[in-house]
């Protein structure tokens, strides 16, 4: 980045209408000052916040990513739309740390409709967060045609990831410590690395070789992985006839 | 005409609509909300009170059979039931309303600064002003007292500013006349004001505060912007005092007999938002009894008691002294230990209680009602919304001190009770809009028509409007873009109307301000074109964009571009939806035969509608036949026989006794029951349902109940009351014991009607027998309302109450005394500190009210949740306080929780009320905007139907295996199960992915797009 700019995050926020959008309604009304840097998409309740969203948004190049409910206990719907919101959180953050994306990239803030004042500050805060972390990508060091690829396997496996969710990490607690330490459990650690990592590592393998033939090394230096790891990968996909090795190049290729 | 726009003047309002009314709302502020919208939160939920009310407002304004009258007040009413002329006379605004847009200009340049009333005078506003920034009608108003030019000086600065010409000066008092069938009066209350007597030093000592000043702390829209601040140096206070029954409870002069009943729970609501706010906040609370009586009060309680730095101190108070130097405040109370302690505090709230309203002797001469002692409504002892004159109802508190959920019950009681005088003419004066066929443009390629909203100076001052317009016309699928000064003013309307029409345009973007309160204006404007109002999309510039990004006028237009952008992109993916209409069966299910169901079913046969009422035992009354007479003296089993006979009389009304329900399907509008009665099964087909299924009495198995028959419940007791018993009521001494088998771990509320049955009985007592020596061990009297009266009479009358702490109970044994075998009851006195050793002849324990034994399958087979009590859970806990989760389904009486006899009638008629309002419509209307299967995309996983909780969604068996499907009528459309579908078979409609993507990807300028992107997302730094 040239010298003398400052950076300025993208962010793209999804709200409520009940809760969220009426208290940044609210911050509007009172002139609560917030910076110019974040889009608001309206939704009906924050439940409906798809994974897909989070990381199209991200796949986009945008910085952050805003989810905003009612509190909990105060969702307008008997679904409780916000605790889905919650879950969904945490699990799209254990994704993107694993990618590599810091995680801190998404927030999920709870904003009533009196509080105006609450919603500018976290839009504050968020945005001052975010230019800490730097441009996405960047700020974590990793090159834009790595994450785009890693964005693009995690985005292929939503639906299977929606599968495991509900098969094994479909919960419900009453409050938001109760969830946090759920997801920091080391039974859903243990979950999400045999349940996801593989895939995802598979579902990486199978994007770059749809792009060209590589080699066990070669895509061990591309994802940065160690060759054990990927040979594991690599034979397991085999097995599962989603590639082959072709004799010729010395290479693999998809199926 | 319903006078008075609180909240129950609002719902009642709304109901009488809803069921086919003309309705005249009559409020004296400018703005409709009463006392709720001045409160942060509401108890026991803590869910913000703007939030919950302002969506009624708008509801009330848009409503085609709701007039409006604010700044008005009624002079006369003269003629009588079903045909009432009122007179009004309404004050001047001194702003032409049709023409004032609420855009605030004339506020910022007024030069007055006045107290502002909405704030309870902590702070100020302008002499010109909006009431509170989401009023209804969202109209300024002139403060005569303080504007400059009507006091005869020279400014006119709004006139000037105001771009619509709204400021009329010369505007005078109206005269109208209006003819109505009937009248809901609504006033509502006044606080006490501790100002007259200088209670507690309020007025002299600046730290002392009421509660309402304190509720106007805690909102974000108060003084502080949410900040506790104290009024003597806008310090954080650190050290807070409450004072419980301020004004309440008291027979000195100035002072209210009565309970205010909302206090105690209040207080514990603003400690828990205290220590939101500040979590050091050390809260003492200096109380009497602790009334927790209501629905989730008990926990609610709990919570505020058990947060850390929270002191719940039972003693009367004194204010020491202000100290100078702080300008702290000193409490005297006396402790049990230690004696008479002075305390120091940075701020004491005055727990105040609720006076009549100021005007309501001026009421009652000119609505020729009468009031009662207090200076409330004196209404009917069983039927509380009825008048002492026919034809004029009351709901809310004026009635007497209620809480929300009552005055919102009693309002739609009102609306049933208005139904049954004037059924006959029902639908008369109806209204409904007539719009133009409407086109079908779905086959036809985008043509997006942008009207950029420059709100006055509102947007325009920030974002560079011209800018935006131009660069909208760039866009794909834009064919028109415009700017306007105010898109929403009448006027322009229609101008867009005429330019949808003229340039073929098939969708419109208004960028302008927020789609919550002017989306439905504009999506109307759409169908006066002939348009889907689907087809629409607001960019919300203003509270998004221009009045946040005030100092930032480039960026602000970069995203003012940018929203349009979103707009533009969503509007051309956007669909026709259609809103669905389902026939009504006219026909009634009232389930429970009590006095609640029977309540119901007779004001809904009376309101002209047929009723199926069932009784699963051989004879209707339910609980009611065990109960004879009321505190306030009426003849419960007279009044119970006559509505018996006039239920059975009634030719609309089916009854059926003996009877279960096996099988219920079906939703609002179109409900299919199954009744097994004798035998065999019939199917019901009806349109709503009221369960009124009642609770039960739990049988004790504490004190010796079951062992010893001198141990009795209270209802066992008032039966032997009844039946005169000599051995009762010629004994010698009776010990009433509260509290049993409820408040405690298991069933962690309060019964309600225990405290006060305990002291009907007593006063019988002791009016049969007045030697008779009672006690009552007890461990809060919870004689809320006017029945605290009784509990002084009661004590007046010698009878002898003693307080017990839960982990010390009294005990009760069976002994022999001189050869007499008497009942010995052991109790810790907690003023004397000894035991106290009371012999007597009989024991009546407050068996706790408990859910009936069928809640479990009824909340089964009609899809309704039981809260954790067991008792029916309300749709809202303060605003829908008869719905339940089901659409169409409502509830009444004991099933919902304990309550009085004239409670459950009310709730009873309210019921009936809010059933009117879907039976009185020919069809239920379903939102376009919900959920719909791609089946060949569903995999059966049942993801979607396991997060539905309003069972919307189910499988159904096709040619390709089950597939998920939408009831439409159901879906509520919040779009869990969106998420929750694995391969986006199921989608919401006006939300689908497809949308919501088009939004994401033009969030931000495309690189290619914008080849500035860079300096478009930069900004020097260091340069300043």
């Amino acid at each position: 980045m040239a010298a003398g700019y400052k950076f300025k995050p993208k962010i793209i926020g999804f709200l409520c209408n009940w809760c969220c959008y009426a208290g940044a309604d609210l911050a509007g009304v009172s002139r609560y000052q917030y910076p110019a840097n974040i889009r608001i998409i309206r939704l009906m309740c924050s439940g409906r916040v798809d994974l897909e969203f989070i990381l199209r948004a991200f796949s986009n190049g945008l910085d952050g990513v805003f989810m905003g409910g009612c509190w909990p206990g105060d969702c307008h719907y008997i679904t409780e739309g916000n605790y889905g919101a919650l879950s969904m959180m945490h699990l799209c953050k254990k994704l993107l740390q694993h990618i590599g994306v810091n995680p801190e990239r998404l927030r999920l803030d709870w904003v009533s409709a009196s509080q105006g004042t609450r919603f500018a500050a976290v839009m504050n805060d968020f945005s001052g967060k975010l230019e800490e972390l730097g441009p996405l990508g960047k700020g974590e060091g990793l090159d834009k045609n790595g994450l785009k690829l890693k964005l693009e396997a995690v985005t292929n496996l939503i639906p299977y990831i929606k599968l495991v969710e509900r098969e094994r990490l479909r919960v419900r607690f009453d409050t938001e410590e109760e969830y946090s330490k759920f997801f920091a459990s080391d039974e859903v650690n243990r979950l999400f690395h045999e349940l996801i990592v593989d895939k995802l590592a598979t579902s990486q393998i199978l994007l770059l070789l749809r792009e060209r033939p590589l080699s066990a090394g070669e895509i061990s230096e591309i994802l940065g992985v160690d060759a054990s790891t990927i040979s594991t990968h690599l034979n397991n996909s085999a097995r599962q006839g989603l590639i082959e090795f072709d004799e010729s190049q010395k290479r693999f290729v998809p199926v | 005409m319903v006078v008075g726009g609180g909240i129950s003047g609002i719902q009642a309002a709304l109901d009488l609509a809803n069921t086919g009314f003309k309705v005249y709302l009559v409020e004296k502020a400018p703005a409709i909300g009463g006392k709720m919208a001045q409160l942060d939160k509401t108890f026991p939920t803590n869910d913000c009170s703007m939030c919950i009310e302002s969506p009624k407002f708008l509801e009330c304004s848009r409503h085609p059979n709701i007039e409006l009258l604010t700044r008005t007040e009624v002079d006369s009413v003269k003629g009588q039931a079903g045909d009432f002329k009122v007179t009004l006379t309404k004050k001047p605004r001194y702003i032409i309303e049709d023409k004032c847009t609420g855009c605030t200009t004339c506020a910022q340049y007024c030069p007055v600064k006045v107290p502002d009333p909405y704030n309870q005078d902590l702070s100020l506003n302008k002499a010109i002003h909006i009431y509170f920034s989401q009023a209804v009608p969202l109209v300024s108003y002139i403060d005569p007292e303080a504007c400059l030019y009507l006091q005869g000086e020279q400014c006119n600065i709004c006139m000037g500013v105001c771009e619509h010409k709204a400021i009329d000066f010369d505007q005078e008092e109206e005269k109208l006349e209006v003819e109505v069938g009937a009248i809901v009066l609504s006033p509502g209350y006044e606080i006490f004001d501790p100002k007259l007597r200088g209670d507690y030093g309020y007025g002299k000592i600046q730290n002392v505060i009421t509660s309402l000043d304190f509720e106007r702390l805690l909102s974000a829209t108060g003084p502080h912007e949410g900040e506790i601040r104290r009024p003597s140096d806008g310090k954080h206070p650190h050290k807070i005092a409450w004072i419980h029954c301020v004004g309440s409870r008291q027979v000195r002069v100035g002072g209210n007999s009565y309970c205010s009943a909302v206090c105690c729970t209040y207080t514990q609501k603003q400690v828990i938002l205290a220590k939101d706010h500040n979590a050091e906040i050390q809260a003492t609370i200096f109380h009497n009894d602790i009334r927790s009586y209501g629905k989730d009060f008990e926990r609610f309680y709990q919570r505020a008691a058990n947060l850390p730095g929270v002191r719940f101190v039972r003693s009367y108070v004194s204010i020491g002294k202000e100290i100078p130097e702080s300008k702290n405040v000193t409490i005297r109370y006396s402790t049990t230990d230690e004696g008479v302690k002075e305390e120091e505090f940075d701020l004491v709230v005055l727990s105040v209680g609720l006076n009549p309203p100021a005007d309501a002797r001026d009421l009652a001469t000119k609505f020729g009602i009468e009031l009662e002692s207090h200076g409330f409504c004196k209404t009917n002892p069983l039927n509380a919304i009825e008048s002492s004159r026919s034809g004029i109802f009351v709901s809310g508190a004026f009635q007497g001190p209620r809480d929300i959920p009552e005055s919102v019950m009693t309002a739609s009681g009102a609306d049933a009770l208005c139904s049954q005088l004037l059924a006959y003419r029902r639908g008369k004066l109806n209204r409904e809009r007539i719009y133009p066929p409407e086109k079908d443009v779905s086959a036809e390629e985008p043509r997006v028509g942008v009207f950029v909203c420059r709100c006055g100076a509102n947007i325009g001052r920030v974002v560079d409007v011209p800018s935006v317009v131009q660069y909208a016309c760039s866009l794909k699928n834009i064919v028109h873009a415009e700017e306007s000064t105010f898109a929403c003013a009448a006027d322009t309307a229609q101008k867009i109307a005429d330019t949808i029409r003229e340039k073929g345009l098939n969708r419109v973007v208004i960028a302008a301000c927020t789609p919550r309160t002017h989306e439905p204006l504009f999506r109307d404007t759409l169908r006066e074109a002939g348009i889907n109002p689907y087809y629409f999309d607001m960019a919300n510039i203003r509270e998004h964009c221009s009045w946040v990004h005030s100092r930032e006028k480039e960026d602000a237009t970069q995203k003012a571009k940018d929203i349009v952008r979103m707009s533009a992109a969503r509007v051309s993916r956007l669909e026709a939806l259609q809103e669905f209409e389902l026939p009504v069966d006219k026909r009634a299910l009232v389930v429970g035969g009590g006095l609640a169901g029977m309540t119901s079913a007779l004001s809904l046969a009376e309101q002209g509608f047929e009723v199926y009422l069932v009784e699963k035992d051989k004879d209707l009354g339910g609980m009611a036949r065990r109960i004879h007479y009321t505190l306030e003296g009426m003849d419960v089993q007279a009044y119970l026989s006559e509505l018996i006979g006039k239920v059975y009389r009634h030719p609309s009304i089916h009854v059926s006794t003996d009877s279960t329900i096996t099988e219920a399907s079906g939703f609002v509008g179109n409900f299919i029951t199954k009744v097994k009665s004798d035998g065999w099964v019939r199917e019901i087909r009806h349109g709503i349902t009221i369960i009124a299924t009642g609770a039960e009495e739990y049988k004790p198995t504490e004190y010796l109940y079951g062992q010893d028959d001198r141990v009795l419940t209270q209802l066992e007791l008032e039966e032997r009351i009844a039946k005169r018993e000599e051995r009762v009521i010629g004994s010698n001494g009776m010990v009433m014991i509260q509290c049993v088998g409820c408040r405690q771990e298991d069933r962690n509320y309060c019964s309600r009607v225990c405290c006060d049955q305990a002291i009907k009985n007593a006063l019988k007592l002791k009016q049969i027998n007045p030697r008779m020596d009672i006690y009552i061990i007890f461990r809060d009297m919870r004689t809320y309302g006017f029945k605290e009266d009784y509990y002084r009479e009661a004590a007046s009358k010698d009878v002898r109450f003693i307080r017990y702490e839960p982990d010390d109970k009294p005990t009760v044994e069976a002994v022999e005394e001189d050869g007499k075998p008497i009942l010995r009851v052991t109790a810790s006195d907690p003023i004397l500190g000894q035991k106290l050793v009371i012999d007597t002849d009989s024991v009546a324990l407050a068996a706790a009210v408990i859910p009936s034994a069928t809640s479990h399958e009824v909340s089964k087979l009609f899809k309704i949740p039981l809260n954790p009590d067991g008792f029916f859970q309300e749709a809202h806990v303060k605003l829908r306080p008869v719905d339940s989760a089901a659409d169409g389904v409502f509830l009444c009486g004991i099933a919902h929780y304990p309550k009085h006899i004239s409670e459950t009638i009310s709730q009873a008629y309210g019921a009936a009320g809010r059933a009117a309002t879907i039976l009185t419509k020919d069809s239920v209307v379903a939102s376009g905007a919900i959920c719909e299967v791609n089946e060949s995309a569903c995999v059966s996983c049942g993801g979607c139907i396991s997060v539905c909780t309003y069972d919307a969604i189910e499988f159904h068996e096709t040619p390709r295996g089950k597939k998920a499907r939408v009831n439409p009528i159901l879906c509520k459309g919040d779009g869990l199960c969106n998420s929750r579908c694995p391969t986006g078979a199921i989608s919401l409609k006006h939300f689908t992915d497809e949308e919501i993507f088009s939004q994401i990807d033009a969030a931000f300028p495309a690189p290619e797009e914008t080849p500035l992107i860079d300096k478009a997302g930069m900004t020097a730094a260091g340069v300043n």
